[in-house]
């Protein structure tokens, strides 16, 4: 267990050695976990773009013409996968009680929920627990890495977006067959989301000073929140947002580099953020 | 636990007055027990005003002046977001900051609030804190249908209470999200550019939120 643990690890810390030397390299403190800046804002602005021409609408559109209910059904249909796919990591993660949550959550509702259009489970008490293979390489020690957004699918980091490609093949359209079913569920798939996140994002046009930096820095919070269920941030971090997770324990060879270069900046910053009297 | 839910009347009331004398014996009252308090008076609070619950900002505003203010340090929360520049920031900046942040964060919480159902209650968490800390996390869940909601504070000591100075919803620490947005306008704008961005904001969002 513990040897194998050790070399999963080990092998996905050197595949990501790479994003942590791209760290050293960095400049001033709000750049270090974010070097693709340039890019990432036009790949943002593209996103942004295509959603208010095309997804957005659709998904307005969408909601006026499908009743609650059935939008529910719909999102639990694919929630009934993704809890399939959180057991396994679950389990891979070695969080048993999470897993095996998760397995009575699948069979409950496919079972008693109509194959999942009906989340029974979550009726009984059963909560999700949502783990992607993503978390689970944070788990294993891989550091987020730099940020990075992806075309049409967003936010992401380094790891999370290599582990994109795994997170798919446990997606429905990877279990039906014909390219037409796949391209439907996909699209369906795409637009119960966005439809289920029309009011969120709102809100965020309203209270964001710059969006884009708002909702990157909302990410990276949430994925590494997310990673260590909620329970690593006992501890305000250090007041200028240091690399906390993105030099995390794979990164640990390279962490003092980007942090001494930090030093003269990061200094100040937290002398400065202390409540001031 | 059991026996005290099953256990009519008295036995429950002496428990829950036990623990109210315990906390008030050690200073003011415990970090979680303020919380508990103070987050289940907002929602029934929120529960019988159909105006909050359509999202009017002016109700918010008085209802978090009234019931959450007394229990934040916003002091300390606009200093946290501001960072480093909150020292070089005159304290008539430091004022225009902390009111006009202040009318942001009331705006998120008027759009939270709309979203409050009948059927919603809080739950607290066990803290993971020792006796002699000054600065704890509170975790709290927002339970109803569908996923419970993650809503966490973070509470500092000052003097005999305990303050409120960032919350938590879904993983994301709300003033600390706003440090880089921040420091970016300061970068380029200056302090009075910040407070100016933020007005703006305030003002767009006064008028969009009108009209839809």
């Amino acid at each position: 267990m513990h040897f194998t643990r050790g070399l999963t690890g080990g092998l996905l810390a050197l595949a990501l050695v790479g994003c942590t030397t791209i760290q050293a390299a960095r400049g001033g403190p709000g750049q270090r976990l974010d070097p693709w800046e340039n890019w990432n804002r036009k790949v943002f602005n593209f996103n942004e773009d295509l959603d208010r021409a095309v997804l957005k609408p659709v998904a307005t559109a969408y909601t006026d013409v499908v009743p609650q209910l059935v939008r529910r059904s719909v999102g639990n249909f694919y929630n009934n996968f993704a809890d399939a796919w959180s057991a396994i990591n679950n389990l891979a993660q070695g969080k048993f009680s999470a897993g095996f949550d998760d397995v009575t959550r699948v069979s409950t509702n496919t079972l008693f929920g109509l194959f999942g259009l009906l989340d029974v489970a979550s009726e009984l008490g059963l909560d999700h627990h949502y783990e992607d293979f993503g978390q689970t390489l944070g788990r294993y020690g891989v550091g987020a890495g730099a940020y990075i957004v992806l075309p049409l699918f967003g936010p992401s980091t380094v790891r999370d977006a290599a582990a994109i490609p795994v997170d798919r093949l446990a997606s429905p359209p990877a279990f039906f067959n014909g390219t037409g079913t796949q391209v439907s569920l996909t699209a369906l798939q795409i637009v119960n989301t966005r439809a289920s996140l029309l009011g969120a994002t709102r809100v965020i046009d309203d209270i964001a000073l710059d969006k884009y930096t708002f909702i990157r820095d909302a990410y990276l919070q949430r994925r590494r929140s997310l990673v260590f269920d909620g329970y690593e941030a006992e501890t305000p971090p250090p007041s200028d947002g240091a690399p906390a997770d993105a030099a995390g324990s794979a990164a640990s060879p390279a962490a003092p580099a980007p942090l001494a270069s930090a030093g003269p900046a990061s200094g100040p910053a937290s002398a400065g953020s202390a409540p001031a009297r | 636990m059991i026996a005290i839910t099953r256990t009519s009347g008295w036995l429950a009331a002496a428990a829950a007055l036990l623990v109210a004398v315990g906390a008030h014996a050690q200073a003011g009252k415990a970090p979680d027990a303020l919380v508990k308090e103070l987050s289940t008076d907002v929602l029934e609070s929120v529960k019988v005003d159909k105006s909050i619950q359509a999202g009017d900002v002016k109700k918010v505003s008085a209802l978090v002046d009234q019931k959450v203010m007394p229990y934040v340090d916003f002091r300390r929360m606009t200093a946290s977001a501001v960072g480093r520049y909150w020292r070089q920031a005159t304290p008539e900046q430091q004022k225009r900051l902390a009111d006009e942040f202040k009318l942001l964060l009331v705006r998120t919480y008027s759009g939270a609030l709309s979203q409050v159902s009948p059927e919603q209650t809080i739950e607290i968490k066990p803290m993971r804190s020792q006796p002699g800390d000054n600065e704890v996390v509170v975790r709290t869940e927002i339970r109803g249908k569908g996923d419970p909601i993650q809503l966490d504070y973070r509470l500092a000591k000052a003097a005999d209470s305990w303050k409120i100075y960032d919350v938590n919803v879904l993983g994301v620490w709300l003033v600390e999200n706003y440090r880089n947005s921040f420091a970016q306008e300061i970068g380029t704008n200056g302090i009075d550019g910040l407070v100016a961005k933020l007005a703006e904001r305030n003002k767009a969002a006064a008028t969009g939120g009108a009209k839809s």
